[in-house]
């Protein structure tokens, strides 16, 4: 059967016949499409990735801004958390990166020493630049360039029951290191149990108490590290205080399980974790508890000024830098940066915006546990703007984790950090020392 | 030019894509394991070193390696022969004369292998809870103190074995009921004849006409247990206290993670030679005993 017919298309009378048609049948969709093209302007598909839920709310803002600009489409994908440094990376080495993208602050250095980047300085004008909180735009800036347009700020503060801490005796929330000691110790007495939550996996809590104690964290023009010096060395006693005193379970979000009930049950009763948290705690906790729970700045070590100083987080928006929609790109991070917008991304996902206008435009500054936010933000500094950084959080807490179950002691911790972050940092010594000769 | 053999034609293409998707790939690695390809060197090629071998005399040095091996070797020596011994438990229930539905029992013990790793691992996940898991009232009721299963770095490595082993038991346990099934009926016979008892029988016919299949299923758990990353991947991420990170999560983390190319390639081939030397090992071994 099969042979029969090759023999009857091979003839080649039929391929004669046949031919002319079936060429046609193929060009007509091209020359249909030429067609199209010389009638309508030619429409540029921004690709755009965005993280978690931001990557489904933001979908709610493109229509306008497709509306404004006729010649631009937007195509999102949703990309999740836990696999997008992963999944970014690998769509730069493989050349497939999107147009736009969200990218995490941290993870700003890394793709500049890719590469990957477009500078962004021209996009907002310098008055609306002095409209995003200080601290964050900073963290955006890298080589004298900004490479990352702030989308939404991310910092971490308190979470607290306020009705356990008054059955405890405790009015206000704490302002010093020693009040908050006080204040775990007295929730602790009441229930028996551990009452803060302080997971391993987060680094945030640790290098915010180092921040707070001034730690440089590295030295040398971030060419060593400095974990032995003074400043970190007591944010790291006092983290492991929190362990030792039974303040904070070692064995963290394992053992406790969902932290929602957890709180909800006042199993546990402090939280250092950021805005995201605002949202799903109203969802989740029951309508009798909605009035106990609260929010706080961090607290200060002693001698130093309330509130204590948090990290700036977030995530930025990116172009791509070999984008080939490069003037689309940045209109549609313009567009996402204006304060209406920030306030109407704000209402769908609970993001804070970064433009200060913003929060007065939509009353947050005062709005009730939002507003501890905005005294927080006021107090923020970024982690070491180098491309090693999340590494070198990550072996920090494996020795703080180390250290917090007694398997070493805080001096081995500190000097096995110390060393293990120079060993981390040789290549950006030899890069540096190479780029200066 | 002399003619190539017909066979040649008919192997290339097989042989084309071994060589592109196989060979090549490897070749890639082992150069990469000679630099220090990261970050950086993607961004600028310049800035990437040939440094000989110092990613495997670095591998020696660093802080996570030898917990790693560690590990798994402790997933292995423990997980192995459990493995082992489990699945020829149920080949030997399942295959006995007594048992009835052989079919049904064959399908459920080996449902395990077919499900999903991370469908069954947030199931295990629940059981393992240290409060609302099913696992620790049970062991309650032999005067067990609740555990935390996958909290306590004592305790995270034996219950990815116990999940692990309870997984993989019916693809060995399949293996050995072949094996049990071309043992002739007339040897059990011969033996019950000359006055052998139930254990006699097994001692003396069962275990010695079992052995290829027992060399068979040992390497293989091997070879793949010295691989494990899926079952710590999702159950631990390598937590707590690094208690489950194995080999290959390591190769991960170093190579996807932080994008350290040089060193994770360095680490596979590592990873290769201990897998080969075991290989090797357990081939004398049996050997001997055959």
């Amino acid at each position: 059967m099969l042979r029969l017919r090759i023999h009857h298309w091979a003839s080649p009378g039929v391929l004669f016949r046949t031919l002319p048609p079936l060429l046609l049948a193929c060009l007509l969709p091209l020359l249909l499409l030429a067609g199209c093209d010389a009638r309508e302007p030619k429409v540029a598909t921004l690709d755009f990735w965005a993280m978690g839920s931001e990557g489904e709310r933001v979908q709610a803002l493109l229509p306008e801004f497709e509306r404004r600009h006729p010649g631009i489409r937007v195509r999102v994908q949703q990309i999740p958390w836990s696999a997008a440094h992963e999944k970014l990376l690998t769509a730069h080495v493989g050349g497939a990166l999107p147009d736009v993208f969200q990218l995490g602050n941290t993870w700003l250095p890394e793709f500049v020493a890719l590469k990957a980047l477009a500078p962004l300085d021209a996009v907002l004008p310098a008055a609306d630049q002095a409209d995003i909180f200080p601290g964050v735009l900073a963290a955006n800036r890298l080589q004298g360039h900004l490479y990352g347009l702030p989308w939404y700020v991310d910092t971490r503060l308190l979470f607290y029951r306020a009705d356990l801490l008054q059955q405890a005796g405790i009015e206000s929330a704490p302002r010093s290191w020693d009040d908050w000691l006080a204040a775990l110790r007295a929730v602790k007495r009441q229930s028996g149990r551990a009452p803060l939550l302080l997971p391993f996996a987060e680094w945030q809590t640790l290098i915010a108490l180092a921040l707070q104690r001034d730690a440089g964290l590295l030295k040398e023009d971030d060419r060593y590290g400095d974990f032995r010096a003074p400043a970190f060395r007591e944010a790291l006693a006092f983290f492991l205080q929190l362990f030792g005193e039974g303040l904070a379970e070692v064995a963290g979000e394992g053992q406790t399980g969902n932290i929602y009930q957890a709180f909800a049950r006042g199993r546990i009763a402090f939280l250092v974790s950021g805005p995201w948290n605002l949202g799903e705690f109203e969802r989740r906790m029951p309508t009798g508890l909605q009035g106990a729970w609260a929010t706080a700045p961090l607290p200060a070590p002693d001698g130093s000024p309330w509130p204590g100083v948090s990290i700036a987080g977030g995530a930025s928006l990116a172009v791509r830098a070999d984008s080939r929609h490069a003037e689309a790109a940045r209109a549609l991070v313009a567009f996402l940066s204006a304060p209406d917008r920030q306030l109407a991304f704000y209402r769908e996902t609970g993001d804070l915006p970064v433009r200060m206008s913003a929060w007065t435009l939509g009353g947050l500054h005062e709005a009730p546990r939002v507003a501890a936010f905005w005294q927080q933000l006021q107090q923020v500094r970024g982690v070491p703007a180098i491309p090693e950084w999340e590494r070198i959080a990550t072996l920090v807490m494996r020795h703080a984790e180390r250290a917090a179950r007694g398997l070493s002691s805080a001096d081995e911790a500190l000097a096995a950090i110390d060393r293990e972050t120079d060993a981390m940092l040789e290549k950006r010594r030899w890069l540096m020392d190479r780029k200066q000769p | 030019m002399t003619r190539l053999p017909a066979a040649f034609w008919f192997l290339a293409p097989a042989l084309g894509l071994i060589a592109i998707f196989f060979a090549l790939p490897i070749l890639a690695a082992l150069l990469l394991s000679f630099s220090d390809f990261d970050i950086y060197a993607i961004g600028d090629p310049t800035a990437l070193r040939w440094i000989g071998l110092d990613n495997y005399r670095q591998l020696l040095d660093h802080p996570l390696f030898w917990t790693a091996l560690g590990n798994t070797f402790y997933f292995v020596l423990l997980g192995g022969p459990l493995s082992v011994a489990l699945s020829l438990g149920a080949a030997l229930l399942v295959n006995a004369r007594l048992t009835r539905f052989k079919t049904l029992f064959r399908t459920i013990f080996f449902l395990p292998v077919v499900s999903t790793l991370v469908a069954v691992a947030v199931v295990w996940r629940a059981l393992y809870h240290p409060e609302a898991g099913l696992l620790n009232p049970l062991l309650g009721l032999f005067g067990v103190n609740p555990i935390d299963w996958l909290g306590d770095p004592q305790w995270a490595m034996p219950a990815i074995i116990l999940m692990a082993a309870w997984k993989n038991f019916g693809f060995n346990m399949i293996i050995f009921i072949a094996g049990l099934q071309a043992i002739p009926d007339r040897l059990y016979e011969a033996a019950r004849l000359d006055g052998a008892g139930d254990w006699a029988q097994f001692r003396f016919v069962t275990l010695p006409m079992l052995a290829p299949t027992f060399l068979f299923v040992a390497l293989m758990t091997m070879i793949g247990y010295l691989q494990l990353f899926a079952e710590p991947y999702v159950m631990t991420q390598g937590g707590p206290a690094n208690a489950t990170l194995s080999v290959v999560m390591l190769m991960y983390q170093e190579g996807f993670r932080w994008w350290n190319m040089g060193f994770a390639a360095a680490l596979a081939f590592v990873l290769f030679a201990i897998i080969l030397a075991g290989t090797l090992v357990q081939l004398r071994l049996q050997r001997r005993a055959m």
